[in-house]
């Protein structure tokens, strides 16, 4: 039995499949996965992602810990409620984890990091703050739901009266704001407006109930993982780890280089990559055939050698599969995917494939 | 509770069969295989002609979240597919014992270790605790 969170017994309650994910029982769907994911990308849908890790950091050297600590520059970070997308790396550039940190003012610095990797996280966060003025403590005293899609905002609003409704609608795209008893980010994971509300775990299941009752479909990590790859968005363990850098996972740019002198853990490594020119890169595909891509299938790019796909779905939106893959970096338009030992025709994208609820594949693409 | 036709054979990995009346076999996947699985996508049917093994692989059915083998509960040739499947994967979950079948085969030798209606449904309650 993994660990369970505040909203557990209602999951179970509603009849959600629970799946073990990062040593936690997690709801994988309700009902239809696929209805789920229609219900983020045409009105609104609510995800219990409690079991990501919430970690405050405060102290006089937070803001400089975390400069070092950062591949993207926390230094951008200026008026409190202001949130950053960033790497955390290695020595030698490999993604330890990928997190949001949120800037809280004076209380310091929040990350919200990954489950799976959150215990490593935290050591190498305490290893790094050794001897210097700053305090890392994990609240699990929070809860965590992603309340997303177009009529997310406005409804999670309807939960909250006159000025506080009001400075929930205000907050600005990658921008939080405390609320009562509440941290409310507009940040997300779907390619869709919303939030994503950290909250005290005794209120956590009387707001999943009161959002339930204005028709914010409850969905699991199922459609959160169709969702997520539609928007091009990577999952740590499949499409970033600790073997592998962000210049050749698509994350060129979190990569804060300017200004020069901060000296950030993984610098100097990826400065050599750079210099040399990244043998890799990460891209999108769209499966011309039929059949569905898969983590780990074998990706033939003509000319150019091979590579694997990372992470691979079934597009609800596109009805077509898609995935995001690792290749070498002089793949061109065309790729083939060896599904079962048959050789599939792919074509080469930019990620995201869908945002806000539109397909960004060309008109041109035939369906299969 | 998943349906359980009184009409047709099961295997304990969840596949169905029924006896035509030309001699041939329908098969499929249960109505229980289906929900765990979730909405499927993509269905890999066999080609008319191949030879199955018993027990042996013969079609991959694909939901959202994963590729999945189906195998052949008899020996025997595949005489048809339901070539509807691929375009609507989603027969399966809607019909799994209808407008779902995968294949029909012609059966090469008697088929055994087949469970009656009664013994699916009782492996069934063992693993499914509602």
């Amino acid at each position: 039995m993994g660990r369970r969170t505040p909203l557990f017994e209602l999951h179970q309650s509603l009849g959600a499949r629970i799946v073990e994910f990062g040593g936690w029982d997690m709801p994988l769907s309700y009902s239809s996965l696929i209805e789920e994911h229609h219900a983020v990308r045409r009105a609104a849908g609510m995800f219990d992602v409690s079991h990501m890790g919430i970690l405050d950091l405060r102290g006089s050297e937070a803001r400089h810990t975390l400069e070092r600590l950062l591949a993207n520059d926390v230094g951008r970070l200026r008026a409190p409620g202001s949130a950053l997308y960033s790497c955390m790396l290695n020595e030698s550039g490999g993604v330890i984890d990928d997190l949001i940190v949120y800037y809280l003012g004076a209380s310091g610095f929040r990350l919200v990091v990954n489950a799976a990797t959150r215990v490593g996280d935290i050591a190498w966060i305490e290893a790094n703050i050794r001897g210097r003025d700053v305090q890392l403590a994990e609240r699990t005293d929070l809860a965590l739901i992603a309340v997303q899609g177009p009529q997310a905002r406005a409804r999670f609003a309807q939960l909250l009266q006159g000025e506080q409704a009001a400075l929930a609608q205000s907050i600005a795209r990658f921008h939080a704001a405390a609320i009562g008893r509440s941290f409310v980010a507009r940040t997300g994971y779907t390619g869709e407006d919303g939030f994503e509300v950290m909250l005290p775990a005794v209120d956590a299941p009387g707001t999943w109930r009161a959002l339930a009752a204005l028709e914010v479909v409850p969905c699991g990590l199922g459609a959160r993982d169709t969702l997520r790859l539609e928007a091009g968005m990577n999952l740590y363990g499949s499409d970033l780890d600790a073997s592998h850098d962000p210049l050749e996972s698509g994350l060129a740019w979190t990569v804060a280089f300017e200004p020069s002198e901060r000296d950030f853990i993984g610098r100097a490594a990826l400065k050599q990559v750079q210099r040399l020119g990244p043998e890799r890169k990460q891209v999108g595909l769209v499966l011309e055939d039929r059949g569905v891509l898969r983590a780990h299938y074998k990706v033939i790019a003509p000319g150019a050698g091979t590579g694997e796909v990372t992470s691979g779905t079934f597009s609800p939106t596109l009805e077509r599969s898609i995935a995001l893959a690792r290749v070498p970096s002089a793949a061109g338009d065309h790729v083939q995917v060896d599904i079962r030992g048959q050789l599939k025709e792919a074509r080469v994208v930019q990620p995201p494939f869908v945002r806000h609820g539109r397909s960004l594949l060309t008109a041109a693409m035939s369906h299969p | 509770m998943s349906k359980v036709p009184a009409d047709l054979k099961y295997t304990n990995t969840h596949e169905w069969l029924r006896e035509l009346p030309d001699g041939t076999i329908e098969i499929g996947i249960t109505d229980h295989a289906q929900h765990a699985l979730g909405d499927l996508v993509f269905v890999e049917v066999p080609e008319v002609g191949r030879r199955l093994s018993a027990g042996g692989s013969y079609a991959v059915v694909e939901s959202v979240k994963a590729a999945s083998d189906v195998y052949s509960p008899i020996a025997g040739e595949v005489t048809a597919v339901n070539s509807q499947l691929a375009s609507a994967p989603e027969l399966i979950n809607q019909d799994p014992y209808g407008a779902g079948w995968i294949a029909r085969i012609r059966p090469a030798a008697a088929a055994t270790g087949l469970l009656a209606a009664a013994e699916y449904e009782k492996l069934l309650r063992e693993e499914e605790p509602d």
